[in-house]
């Protein structure tokens, strides 16, 4: 069998595109380079939009990346149930675009945090979370200055009722984050994002664990709900 | 009490890269003759009748606005 072919898109302003591929590798999967100004998604199998500061966090933060080419495609195929993860950045971004309710807005310390967090899967169903089981507890770096949830009552009240909320922040959100949530889904479950950066957690060398790589290893071929 | 609106502007000199991300992101959304875009910051200040207008030039430019790079106005509503 081929391998899964999982899509990593550079903006200008990315910085955490290298690490996703190789956190798409580590799971055994062939990690694809996708550029923002084209539109075409060279037929991979799930898509990764990476951390970082897309076009200088210029408007708000993932507004412009938003609109660029690839997104379009991007926007288009998880309409059809291609798998997409947003994580940090790539979660503005997907908000933005209006593939994930709610937005992230700046962290109530007004700080910028960078440090481990334990998160919680609440929903171990979706695309980027079947090879977790629900209540698992994953050690993954937070780094971001704009990384607090937040979404209209109702939206948040649907969230919560439909089990839409797919990560919590186990020991409350440090970014205040509306419900302590961490990351959600569509109503499909193919498309999530999250804050934490589970791609820094992929490699005992270099992260604080390697309970990040079920992200990447559950949209691998066979891999079942 | 009154009213304050204090407008900052990048100076016209300067390359104001944010306002051209998003004169370009604009064609993105189907929208045309739009020939230029300057971002800047919007603030409303409540405050007292006794603060007078030269107290509201040295607050914008001393912390509001980086009078190197930007151009501000001061506005009472």
């Amino acid at each position: 069998m081929s391998p899964t072919r999982v899509g990593v898109i550079t903006f200008p302003g990315t910085l955490d595109d290298v690490d996703a591929a190789r956190a798409v590798r580590i799971a055994g999967a062939e990690a694809v380079p996708l550029w923002h100004g084209d539109h075409d998604l060279r037929g991979v199998d799930a898509v990764v939009v990476p951390g970082g500061f897309s076009y200088g966090d210029y408007l708000r933060a993932g507004a412009i990346a938003s609109l660029a080419p690839i997104m379009r495609e991007v926007v288009d195929a998880a309409g059809r149930g291609l798998p997409v993860l947003g994580i940090c950045n790539g979660f503005q971004i997907l908000c933005e675009a209006g593939l994930l309710p709610g937005a992230l807005v700046a962290n109530a310390g007004l700080t910028f945090l960078c440090r481990d967090v334990v998160l919680r899967v609440d929903n171990a169903s979706t695309a980027w979370t079947r090879d977790y089981t629900g209540g698992d507890e994953l050690l993954i770096p937070l780094k971001s200055q704009e990384g607090r949830f937040v979404a209209a009552p109702d939206t948040l009240s649907e969230l919560e009722d439909t089990g839409r909320v797919v990560f919590r922040y186990r020991d409350g959100a440090p970014n205040g984050a509306s419900n302590g949530i961490a990351g959600v889904t569509n109503a499909g479950g193919n498309v999530v994002g999250l804050m934490p950066h589970p791609e820094h957690a992929t490699d005992a060398l270099t992260g604080p664990s390697t309970d990040g790589l079920g992200l990447f290893r559950s949209v691998l071929a066979g891999v079942t709900a | 009490m009154a009213r304050v609106v204090v407008d900052v502007m990048p100076k016209p000199e300067i390359l104001d890269v944010q306002g051209q991300a998003v004169s370009r992101a604009l064609g993105r959304i189907g929208v045309s003759g739009v020939s230029d875009v300057r971002q800047g910051k919007h603030f409303e200040l409540e405050v007292s009748d006794g603060v007078d207008d030269e107290t509201l030039h040295r607050l914008a430019g001393s912390l509001l606005a980086n009078p190197v790079i930007e151009d501000w106005t001061v506005t009472r509503l």
